[in-house]
């Protein structure tokens, strides 16, 4: 069994509608990539399993429908949203973003060992834990997104151009800290990424969308053996 | 030496009743992110509650707990009936749709009681003890009293508890923290419960002092305001210092400067505020917002 499924999915935002039948699936301790084009509609199909835009079709996670549960329903059944431009609060501290991302946690004593699991993963973050989010910087944030979605303790991260804006190198360690998330705490990843050669850093296969779409998908192996694929989005 | 002692203590007394407000105020500020103009009107209703009870013969403290109660589920329907349609709007709207429960509320109260004040019984015994020369009313030294436990239980909640973590965090960003399985509007509604039952109390406080009528908090709204503004808006200790010395600056300067008097002291405070707020935009406690993007 998948651990999620979309069937058929559309979303529209008012009367613009954005995704126009997209079918995916994501296997148990999987990880899977979208990619596409600006406006091909990738934010949009994680807003779609995280409930946070209007769909209609099918999204079954662990076997049950769960399109129409809102947001916080969703993040509850164990479904992690690290949105666009960095999920993090910012007049809070480090550390009570960490706090915030296990708030439907009961146990207290794994809540500290996993925040110092976080901190050992980004050590980045190590010595600001005590500094508000707002005052981090673009890298250090999206580090803490990650971490802060993480600390549901997951099934599935759904993880949204985590190298936007980011130097390089710096997108390379939120990826090589992605990547033992998944090895290491068994957090199966969605992956939408502009960056091709990150995103397969992490995924097993993937998704190209083109306008609200599925164009086509395969495993990271086809895709990259493309040589369509390659010119768009490996940069030759 | 007791004239100034005296003038000092009864500055003191009228900072308390801004501190009352103030705190409303701040919580709001701190579980909503919205500066609550409703506030007066819901802590009028509820202390008009508290009035009804006490003519019909109810005990000042069970008075008190009922319209405690009843303001927590006043604030509470408000957040849930009015507000929630403005959440994830322009906050410019929804402040001024606090304006506009205030003035519905206002006009509430007024209808069912009148606007004229009627004297309202105090829960501290109505006696003054002396200090240094100084006459005290015990009335004020229990509305600080109360006051300062109100203050210490608002820091713990927001430094200490879960529910105070998660307040913050849906006042910081609500679709950000309902990623994180926050119940945003169930959070929402308990904010502005908790605001308009602290605001129940306030009321119930100043009342003896202000006699009770549906304009009592109005010119008290004002420096309110302004102490929460002064002391940085997000701390409860801030509003409080904030709040008293206002009241005693306003009182020392009507005493003591010839120019000013009992007619422009008013003025006093606001001065203070604005000369504050241009070396420390932050308010006197609140915390500096740094943001790199």
């Amino acid at each position: 069994m998948s651990l999620l499924e979309l069937e058929d999915v559309t979303a529209s935002y008012g009367h613009a509608q954005v995704l126009h039948g997209v079918s995916l699936s994501l296997p148990e301790n999987g990880a899977t990539g979208l990619l596409g084009a600006n406006g091909a509609g990738k934010t949009t199909t994680l807003r779609a399993i995280s409930g946070t835009v209007r769909t209609t079709g099918r999204i079954l996670f662990e076997g049950r429908d769960i399109s129409g549960l809102g947001p916080d329903r969703t993040a509850h059944l164990g479904i992690a949203h690290v949105p666009e431009g960095r999920g993090t609060l910012g007049q809070l501290s480090v550390r009570e973003n960490l706090l915030v991302g296990a708030y439907q946690r009961r146990d207290r004593k794994q809540i500290a060992t996993d925040i110092d699991y976080v901190l050992d993963l980004f050590p980045n973050l190590q010595a600001r834990v005590k500094s508000n989010a707002a005052a981090l910087s673009g890298g250090e944030q999206q580090m803490l997104a990650v971490a802060r979605a993480f600390m549901a303790k997951p099934r599935v991260m759904l993880l949204d151009e985590a190298s936007l804006g980011l130097a390089p190198s710096t997108a390379r360690r939120v990826y090589d800290a992605v990547v033992r998330l998944r090895r290491e705490a068994q957090v199966s990843m969605v992956v939408v990424e502009q960056n091709a050669n990150l995103a397969f850093s992490v995924v097993d296969d993937a998704t190209v969308l083109e306008t609200g779409r599925v164009a086509l998908s395969g495993s990271r192996d086809e895709l990259m053996g493309m040589d369509a694929v390659r010119r768009a989005y490996l940069g030759g | 030496m007791s004239f100034f002692i005296q003038v000092v203590v009864d500055g003191l007394s009228n900072g308390a009743i801004y501190a009352a407000i103030a705190l409303a105020i701040v919580l709001v500020y701190r579980a909503t992110a919205l500066i609550n103009f409703a506030q007066g009107g819901m802590a009028v209703a509820a202390t008009f509650l508290a009035y009804a009870l006490t003519q019909a013969g109810v005990p000042v403290l069970l008075a008190l707990i009922a319209a405690v109660v009843f303001g927590f589920v006043l604030g509470a329907l408000l957040e849930r009936g009015v507000m929630r349609h403005f959440e994830g709007g322009d906050p410019d709207t929804a402040v001024v749709a606090t304006i506009a429960l205030l003035v519905i509320l206002g006009g509430a109260s007024a209808y069912f009681f009148g606007y004229e004040p009627h004297s309202f019984p105090s829960l501290f015994p109505n006696k003054t003890i002396g200090f240094f020369g100084a006459f005290v009313s015990l009335r004020s030294i229990g509305t600080i009293a109360v006051l300062i436990v109100v203050m210490v239980a608002l820091q713990l909640l927001f430094r200490s508890t879960k529910l105070g973590l998660a307040m913050r965090a849906v006042a910081d960003n609500p679709e950000s923290s309902a990623l994180s399985g926050l119940p945003v509007s169930r959070l929402l509604m308990i904010g502005w419960g908790l605001a308009a039952a602290l605001g129940a109390i306030a009321g119930v406080l100043v009342a003896p002092q202000l006699f009770i009528s549906p304009g009592m908090l109005d010119f008290v709204l004002v420096y309110a305001l302004a102490s929460a503004i002064l002391g940085g808006l997000d701390s409860p200790v801030g509003a409080v210092v904030a709040a008293a010395f206002i009241g005693v600056v306003e009182n020392l300067a009507g005493a003591y400067l010839d120019f000013i008097g009992d007619d422009l002291k008013i003025a006093v405070p606001f001065v203070a505020v604005i000369v504050i707020l241009v070396v420390r935009p932050q308010g006197l406690f609140g915390r500096k917002t740094v943001v790199r993007v």
